[in-house]
Parts: C-alpha cells; structure tokens; sequence
C-alpha cells in the first residue's frame, strides 16, 4: 500500500492531449517516487473554472462541482480529493465553502443531484497537490529522494493568482508566499528575488481581451529576466500555458527577445529525482527547456 | 425592454440596492463597502487602460441608484478574478464575487454592453464544458476565435498559429478534438438533468421567470 492515498481530480487541462498533458505526467513520476497514490475520481466533470461566472449562474456551478464531491465520497470514501489545476481547486473549494455555509444552498444542490441518481453526506476535503506536498510530506520528505540536485539554476517562482487567492496555501502571506522558492530549494536549485511573483497575468482575459493580458505578462516575464532567472516555474497550468504560449506575439507587438521557458514544480522535482525528460513532460514545453534536457541526459 | 427587466423594475421600483442585494450573486455585501479605495487600486486590469468604474465606484452607484449605468457597464466585465482585492478589503467584502454577480445579473436582464467579449467568453466555456462535461480545448479555440464571422477567424487564427502549432507538436493540442474525439463523461444524461433542476431551483429562488 502507498503511504498517501488521494482522490485525483486532474481538471480538463490536464487530460491527454490537453494543453497541460505534461504536467499530468510529471506529477505522476513524481507521486510514483515519493509514494503517493492517485486514483482518478471516475466519471469526474470539469468545475466550470471562473469565466463561465456570467452564462452559468450560482447554483449549477456549485452543482457541477457537488457531483464531483459526491462521486469522490461514494467511490473513493475517507480520501481527501487533490487537484492539481489552481482554477479547480479553488472553484471546487468555493463551492465546498458555500455549500457548507448555506442549508437553501445544500437543499438545491441535494435535489438538483438526485437527478443523476447521486447525494451528499459529508463534502471531502479539496486540497491542491502543493498542499499534499507541504504539509503530509514536508519538505524534508520532499528532499531525501533527491538523487540529481539542479545545481547552480536559477528560477524564477511564479505563484500567480489562484494557488495564492482567496485561499492560499496555510501559514504563507498572500503578498510573499514563500513555498514555491522553497520547492525550489529543496531540488537544489535557486530562487530568485522575483517582485512579480503573484501578479495576474491576465487570466481568461488571454482569450477575450488579449492586448490586456500580454501586457501584464510582458511585465511578468521582463521581471523574471531582471531578476536573473533562467527560467520560469509554476504551479498552475493556466498561468504556465499563458507565460509560455504568449512570448512569441509579445515578441512581435513589443520588439522584445524573449524566450524563457515556464516549467512546472513538478517537472524540476521529477528531474532531480532522477526521472528522464520523458518521465518529466519535457518533450511538452513550447519554449524547450534545453538547458533541462541536456541535465536529463547526463 | 426584456420582460425580466421589466419584472424587476416593476418589483423593485426606485431600490436599486435591494434589487441587487436580493438578485445579484454576493449583493447582499455591497452596503458593507467604507469606499476607501483598496480594491481599485488594487485592481490588475484597472491599471491596463482601466475600468469606467472601478469596484468601488460601482458599489457607490448602486447605492445612488444609478440602476442604467451600473446595468450597462462594461467595467465589471473586466474582473479575470484574481482576488487581489477580496483579500485585502478591509470589510471583507468578497468584490470578486459581487463583481460577477452584477455581470451575470446584467446580463440575464438584456442590460450587459452588446458584443461584451468576456461575455461571450464566458458562455462559450460553459456551453462547451456542459456539452460533454469536460472542456474541448480544440472546440473552445475554434468558437472563440470564429465569433467575430469567418474573416476576421482567419485572420486571429493565422496571428495565433505559431503557438497553436506549437502546442500540436507539443501534444498540448490534440486537433482530433474537434472532429469527434475528445473528453467526455459518461453520465452525459445525468449532468444535463442534474444542471436543468439547478437552473430550475435558482430561477425560482430568485423570483425570475424560468428561461
Ligand atoms: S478549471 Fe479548467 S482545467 Fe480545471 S476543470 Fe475547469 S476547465 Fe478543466
Ligand atoms: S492563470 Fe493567471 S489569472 Fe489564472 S491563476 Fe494563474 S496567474 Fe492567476
Ligand atoms: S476595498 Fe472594500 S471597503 Fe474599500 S472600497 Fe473596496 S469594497 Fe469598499
Ligand atoms: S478580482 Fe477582479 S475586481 Fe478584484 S482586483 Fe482582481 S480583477 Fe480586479
């Protein structure tokens, strides 16, 4: 038996062939090394994410997120259920919170999820893999497997919103939260003083308004280079997708040079931890992390 | 006039506040708001071009009454929820949520700016995420960027198609998406019974007609 036990929720960016298919496969070399088991809630729906706000309404939203609840308590009882996409760990814990402060809420939702033959009994609790990470292994835990440290790196933590806000993780400030450079640390590489390290990048913004949104991750990501960092390191899909894929039109509106990969705590883990670039996603990175791959090889 | 505006406006005569209190999602905080400021000058995209009416402004119209302006916003609209300032309000006013709420508002009433793009954003994502369950990345982009009619889809479509292709090479895009292939659940059957109640209950919580 693995030493941890979860109810997966990998949201549907995480899926295969989806825009954050590789850090599903990070995350798995890297439960698969420190022992964590991940079982997939079955039939599991997508939260909705915040945009739908305006089209879906309150109730179905929460409703859309109490099926995954319900499904999570039936089929995979007494696991606490762990997401890995910052936007469905906050929209699912959301509706955990509201659910659970309000009986008209709960009764809706009740009557509402009868129609796909399901209920509630007590809603599981909705943590983010950080969370798993930190607080059941700790980051000594996290540091013994450690086989190859990433020596001399330097990163550039980028927290950014929804894994910082409104929740965030326990005991960290939402204005400096610290345990995104400490992950860092703990794979040997080096964190550097980043000052955009919870800024916005512009989120769903990206899609409809997207002069906006480059804009602020233009400022992001010239902080990163100013800070000294090689490279970019999230723990979001949706802020990774939007600091990588943007870089080239960014290039073209504001005659800059970037080109900085954006990688995934989990995929520095997996490397350190002795995976191969494979094992770690790097074949998914649109701005190839050349310097990671090299380090996998040798 | 939609004729759930006018259900509203006949209900609610002259009290904007209460209108939104009892209608708008999180409303029933707004009357909380001391108007110091932090949450407009904490907004990210209130500094980019900025907002009309920054959160703290819409909060002091709602309470003049200012029921038109405030309806017919675009500011609103402009919330990517970012919560920098749900989590500095020194009230705790939870302003991300109301500010969706008075967009979602507006918009049931046929009140929100025509072409809104965040709007559309937003329907197009849970249409898409409801449809199966689970997101098509592949569908998703394509509706998004055919919205302005096929001319200007084409010319969207070739400015993003270094990334798109980037992405395909990546195995980041999977392009049998949109012919048929994707993501589903199985309980397709039960997700839409189970969204048409909640759609159901929530109108008749609200007093608003059922759509
Ligand atoms: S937030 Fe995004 S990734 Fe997460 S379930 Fe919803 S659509 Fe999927
Ligand atoms: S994608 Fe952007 S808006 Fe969303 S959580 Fe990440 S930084 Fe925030
Ligand atoms: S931060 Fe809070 S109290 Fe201050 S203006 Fe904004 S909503 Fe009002
Ligand atoms: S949550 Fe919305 S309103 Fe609040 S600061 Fe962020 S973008 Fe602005």
């Amino acid at each position: 038996m693995a030493r941890k036990e979860y109810a997966f929720y990998p949201g549907c960016s995480s899926q295969k062939g989806a825009s954050a298919s590789n850090y599903l496969s990070s995350v798995e070399s890297m439960c698969k090394t420190l022992d964590i088991k991940m079982t997939e809630i079955p039939d599991w729906n997508c939260c909705g994410a915040s945009v739908s706000y305006a089209e879906a309404g309150e109730l179905p939203r929460h409703v859309m997120n109490a099926r995954n609840f319900a499904l999570a308590e039936q089929n995979l009882p007494g696991q606490d259920i762990v997401a890995t996409c910052a936007a469905c760990w906050l929209g699912a814990r959301e509706s955990k919170e509201r659910l659970e402060h309000s009986n008209v809420l709960m009764a809706d939702t009740q009557e509402a999820l009868k129609e796909a033959g399901l209920n509630i009994k007590v809603i599981p609790e909705v943590r983010h893999m950080v969370e798993v990470l930190i607080e059941d292994l700790g980051y000594d835990e996290l540091k013994k497997p450690v086989k190859k440290p990433l020596d001399g790196m330097k990163f550039a933590g980028y927290v950014g919103c929804q894994t910082n806000r409104p929740f965030g993780i326990h005991g960290e400030s939402f204005e400096n939260p610290m345990y995104l450079d400490k992950l860092v640390e703990s794979v040997g590489a080096e964190p550097t003083q980043f000052d955009q390290k919870v800024t916005c990048c512009g989120g769903a913004l990206a899609f409809s308004e997207p002069d906006k949104a480059q804009a602020q991750i233009k400022d992001i990501i010239e902080a990163a280079y100013d800070s000294g960092a090689e490279m970019l390191v999230t723990p979001c899909p949706l802020c990774q997708a939007n600091t990588e894929v943007y870089q080239g039109q960014i290039n073209k509106k504001y005659g800059t040079k970037f080109n900085m990969p954006v990688l995934y705590y989990s995929q520095l883990m997996t490397l350190a931890y002795g995976g191969s670039a494979k094992e770690a996603g790097l074949d998914g990175n649109v701005i190839r992390a050349r310097k990671l791959e090299e380090f996998a090889a040798k | 006039m939609s004729d759930m505006n006018q259900q509203m406006t006949a209900r609610y005569k002259n009290n904007f506040l209460k209108e939104i209190e009892e209608q708008a999602e999180m409303g029933d905080w707004v009357k909380m708001c001391m108007q110091c400021g932090v949450c407009s000058g904490s907004c990210p995209t209130n500094f980019h071009g900025g907002w009309d009416h920054p959160p703290q402004e819409l909060f002091m119209m709602i309470r003049a009454g200012k029921r038109d302006e405030v309806l017919s916003s675009n500011s609103m609209w402009q919330c990517v929820s970012c919560y920098n300032c749900y989590v500095r309000c020194p009230r705790k006013v939870p302003i991300t949520h109301v500010m969706h709420g008075l967009a979602e508002y507006a918009y049931r009433l046929g009140k929100a700016p025509k072409g809104q793009p965040t709007q559309h954003l937003s329907k197009t994502f849970w249409d898409n995420a409801t449809k199966y369950g689970r997101v098509n990345e592949v569908k998703l982009t394509q509706s998004l960027y055919f919205k302005d009619g096929i001319g200007s889809g084409i010319k969207k479509a070739l400015e993003m198609q270094s990334m798109a292709l980037g992405l395909v090479k990546a195995k980041r895009l999977n392009p049998m998406e949109a012919v048929g292939g994707g993501h589903k659940c199985k309980d397709l059957k039960g997700i839409h019974a189970m969204l048409a109640k909640a759609r159901e209950l929530e109108a008749k919580r609200k007093g608003r007609q059922p759509a």
